[in-house]
């Protein structure tokens, strides 16, 4: 079942393109990988699913970006509530200045829901989800600055989560933790496919063939391939595919 | 949706009130000030040197006593505060060990958190009686006294803006110049001076804007006579001085009153001008 | 080789010696003003109404006056400046209406102190019918501060990490959501340091309050907002050169300058003390 489908898209940066007739389907509750060398447009594209590039002035785009069947770029189409179907989760650990408990709650809070009770198992559900609970769940009133970097990006990962989201999109989420929280990371992201349908960018093409069912390889602005994520990786049809993956470049 | 376009028009509303409060002081002053011109005419009011509105036969409202006066004032105090300023600020950047500069940021604060009327009293008990021994006159309340006095409000703008100025000159260029074999004294002079020349500029003009617009400092120390000056130990009354003697004193709605705020717009437009200037000085690079 | 040394000696020392001469300038204020001024100063001097033509007693009202404008222009300026900052920081796009607002911004924090007195006399006591009134010159010294609050604000604003706004939004919080929720509560703290700042330059202002309110001798504290008032900076300077007996009275004037001075930098202190725990909580 296509969860997202992208035809001919284009996005402008001022006089420049950045992304350049892109087509593709992404199937839900899968993960699917994008990868490419640096500026090749892989973080763009995956802000352009949940409108973040409204706030950067001077973007301009075409074509069409389908979210369960709906264009999300239509005029009538309320952003805000779009975002609320997508969770996403940033390169760098960006958790606020709160407490634990109340970084998790902060979508719910924002999104109008008093009940305490919900919020609270809401809260805990999510952290338990992000399999982080057990680290935390004895100082939810600490502040979450004090927490680890891998922790940091996991407690990311559950305040996406607490909104009940359908679609996760993560930004380069291990560029900034080190090999072991990585590994943790990792491991979450393949455990949460099951709910949810997670779309991932990141430089790590081993990352990328550990985790992703589907890669799409960037470049330059071009979707070059885009397949199985096997597949990509031990036969690609194209020669610069293969130069990248190899590492003769990027 | 609608809440939030609401809510951002009324802050678009806040931003805009910025503007309207600018131009509505320029047009309040313009308001005020075009009915004295139906009893004086542009030229004297401009190249008149004789402001005797109370006069009993033939009143006159000529600026241009007040406005050498209020230049001499502005350039006596440059000329004290743009080398000692960029002296300063030159040894912030460039002699100072962090340590100490981290002692003489504060001092430049301090120094500018001073109220002026504070300043100007000193002129009238400290710097005055000092002057009147050094040139042997009576008084000591003159052009040299406000001119010092205006340098020590003009110097924490001139120093902060040029240190700002000499701290962002690329550090490439220094080493680029050191590795020529220039010595420190002459990387300062022929390399960072010239590289930053734009935003000292800035800070001489926006030094010479706070000078000009000084109000209690020239008011108390500079002797306040409408005379036209003819030298620096001559007590001399600005612009803003007259404003701040006369408009006390004089009856709403009358032609004093209205060339009062006619010397006002002539101290706005000034003022705006110098600005503009170091507006397009620091954004030309 | 021996003459550029001798250059750079000469010239190293006289940018030393442009350092010491700032540093000489404040001492001398400082010492000349606590020297003189300390002695004059008690808790009579301080609570008490000046008495037999202000050539006894305190400077209460002054106190007391210059208190109550700067609470004025602090109500007046601070959340018309926080507003401003928050629409050119969050909201602007860089159009030509943001770069006029800005241009005007830089263009009144260059308006000399004087012309707002005039602009104050005219709209606030005249048109607006306030009088000369505490009211009428707080509001003066309010427009007056306003670039500095807009400044200041902003700055606070710049502080905030764009991940901050960038998660509060992903998570679908609106605009106006994310302001209210995730970017103020961390900048408020920070605006309030640089805009008492601000009004502790009002505070000291003098020009500005001459013709909208100021006045050289009341017999009672001002009652209401609608009242004129004594001023600390306003009395310094009439102790200084209105006075019918200067020299009589020049002690009262000097304490009257420590005590301006002291309010102005307690107020600086409060920020400083302010900007320290900010800094403290943002570590922890």
């Amino acid at each position: 079942m296509n969860k997202v489908e992208i035809s001919n898209f284009n996005f402008y940066y001022g006089q420049t393109q950045c992304l350049k007739n892109i087509s593709f389907d992404i199937t839900s509750h899968q993960v699917t990988s994008i990868i490419g060398p640096s500026g090749c447009g892989k973080s763009t594209f995956l802000r352009c699913l949940n409108r973040m590039n409204d706030l950067i002035p001077g973007v301009r785009m075409d074509g069409v970006i389908n979210i369960d069947g709906q264009d999300i770029n239509a005029p009538q189409l309320d952003v805000v509530s779009l975002r609320k179907k997508i969770g996403m989760v940033f390169q760098k650990p960006n958790p606020f200045p709160k407490t634990i408990f109340d970084n998790v709650a902060y979508g719910l809070r924002i999104n109008g829901i008093k009940d305490q009770d919900y919020i609270d198992d809401k809260v805990q559900e999510s952290l338990k989800n992000a399999v982080l609970w057990d680290e935390v769940k004895d100082r939810l009133n600490s502040s979450a600055l004090a927490l680890s970097g891998g922790q940091q990006q996991r407690l990311c990962v559950a305040r996406a989560l607490a909104i009940a989201p359908e679609i996760v999109l993560m930004d380069e989420p291990a560029s900034a933790l080190d090999p072991i929280a990585t590994a943790k990371l990792e491991e979450l992201i393949v455990k949460l496919k099951e709910k949810y349908t997670i779309i991932i960018v990141t430089h790590n093409m081993q990352q990328a063939a550990r985790i992703s069912d589907m890669t799409a390889f960037f470049m330059q602005g071009d979707l070059v391939e885009y397949k199985h994520t096997k597949q990509l990786f031990t036969h690609p049809d194209k020669k610069i595919t293969e130069d990248y993956i190899t590492g003769r470049f990027g | 949706m609608k809440k939030e376009k609401i809510i951002e028009g009324l802050f678009f509303i806040n931003g805009m009130a910025v503007i309207i409060v600018l131009l509505g002081i320029f047009a309040l002053l313009i308001i005020n000030a075009i009915p004295a011109f139906k009893d004086i005419t542009l030229k004297d009011f401009l190249f008149g040197y004789v402001w005797n509105p109370e006069a009993y036969t033939t009143p006159s409202f000529g600026i241009l006593s007040m406005v050498v006066s209020t230049l001499m004032v502005t350039i006596g105090a440059l000329l004290i505060a743009i080398p000692l300023g960029i002296g300063t600020a030159a040894y912030l950047t460039d002699v100072a060990s962090p340590k100490v500069r981290e002692i003489a940021k504060p001092i430049v604060e301090i120094l500018a958190s001073i109220p002026s009327v504070v300043i100007g009293f000193l002129g009238i008990v400290l710097v005055g009686p000092w002057l009147a021994k050094l040139t042997g006159q009576s008084s000591g309340l003159n052009a040299i006294n406000g001119s010092i006095l205006l340098a020590v409000m003009a110097l924490p703008t001139v120093i902060s803006l040029s240190e700002d100025a000499l701290g962002s000159v690329p550090k490439a260029y220094t080493e680029a110049s050191w590795a020529l074999g220039g010595n420190k004294w002459q990387t300062l002079l022929m390399v960072k001076i010239p590289a930053a020349h734009s935003g000292i500029l800035a800070a001489c003009m926006l030094g010479m804007g706070r000078a000009i617009g000084e109000t209690m400092t020239v008011l108390m120390a500079c002797g306040n006579a409408p005379a036209f000056p003819h030298a620096f130990t001559d007590p001399v009354r600005t612009m803003t001085a007259t404003v701040a003697i006369e408009l006390g004193e004089v009856p709403y709605n009358t032609t004093h009153f209205y060339a009062l705020f006619a010397v006002g717009l002539v101290l706005f437009v000034f003022t705006f001008c110098i600005n503009l200037i170091s507006d397009l000085v620091i954004h030309k690079k | 080789m021996k003459k550029l040394d001798i250059y750079q000696f000469f010239g190293m020392n006289a940018l030393r010696m442009c350092m010491g001469i700032v540093v000489f300038i404040l001492c001398v204020i400082f010492y000349d003003i606590l020297s003189k001024g300390a002695g004059k100063i008690s808790w009579e001097f301080l609570t008490q109404m000046p008495r037999n033509g202000m050539t006894e007693g305190g400077i209460l009202p002054a106190i007391v006056g210059t208190c109550c404008v700067t609470l004025i222009t602090g109500i007046f300026a601070v959340p018309f400046g926080i507003g401003c900052a928050i629409y050119l920081n969050e909201y602007a796009k860089d159009s030509w209406q943001t770069r006029l607002i800005r241009m005007a911004i830089r263009n009144l924090s260059g308006v000399p102190s004087i012309v707002y007195g005039l602009f104050g006399v005219v709209l606030f006591v005249n048109m607006f019918k306030f009088g000369t009134s505490i009211l009428s010159a707080g509001l003066t010294l309010g427009l007056m501060t306003l670039p500095w609050t807009i400044t200041a604000s902003e700055e606070a604003l710049k502080t905030i990490p764009n991940g901050y706004r960038e998660g509060s939004l992903a998570l679908g919080a609106t605009k106006w959501q994310m302001i209210r929720t995730n970017v103020l509560p961390y900048a408020v703290p920070g605006m309030l340091t640089g805009t008492i700042l601000g009004l502790s330059r009002a505070a000291g202002e003098t020009a500005p309050i001459l013709f909208t309110g100021a006045a050289f001798f009341l017999p009672a504290l001002p009652a209401s907002i609608n009242d004129q008032f004594m001023a600390l900076p306003y009395h310094l300077y009439i102790m200084s050169t209105q006075h019918h007996s200067i020299v009589k009275v020049r002690s009262i004037a000097y304490a009257t300058a420590l005590v301006l001075i002291g309010l102005v930098f307690l107020m600086n202190l409060g920020a400083i003390i302010l900007r320290y725990h900010l800094r403290k909580q943002r570590r922890e």
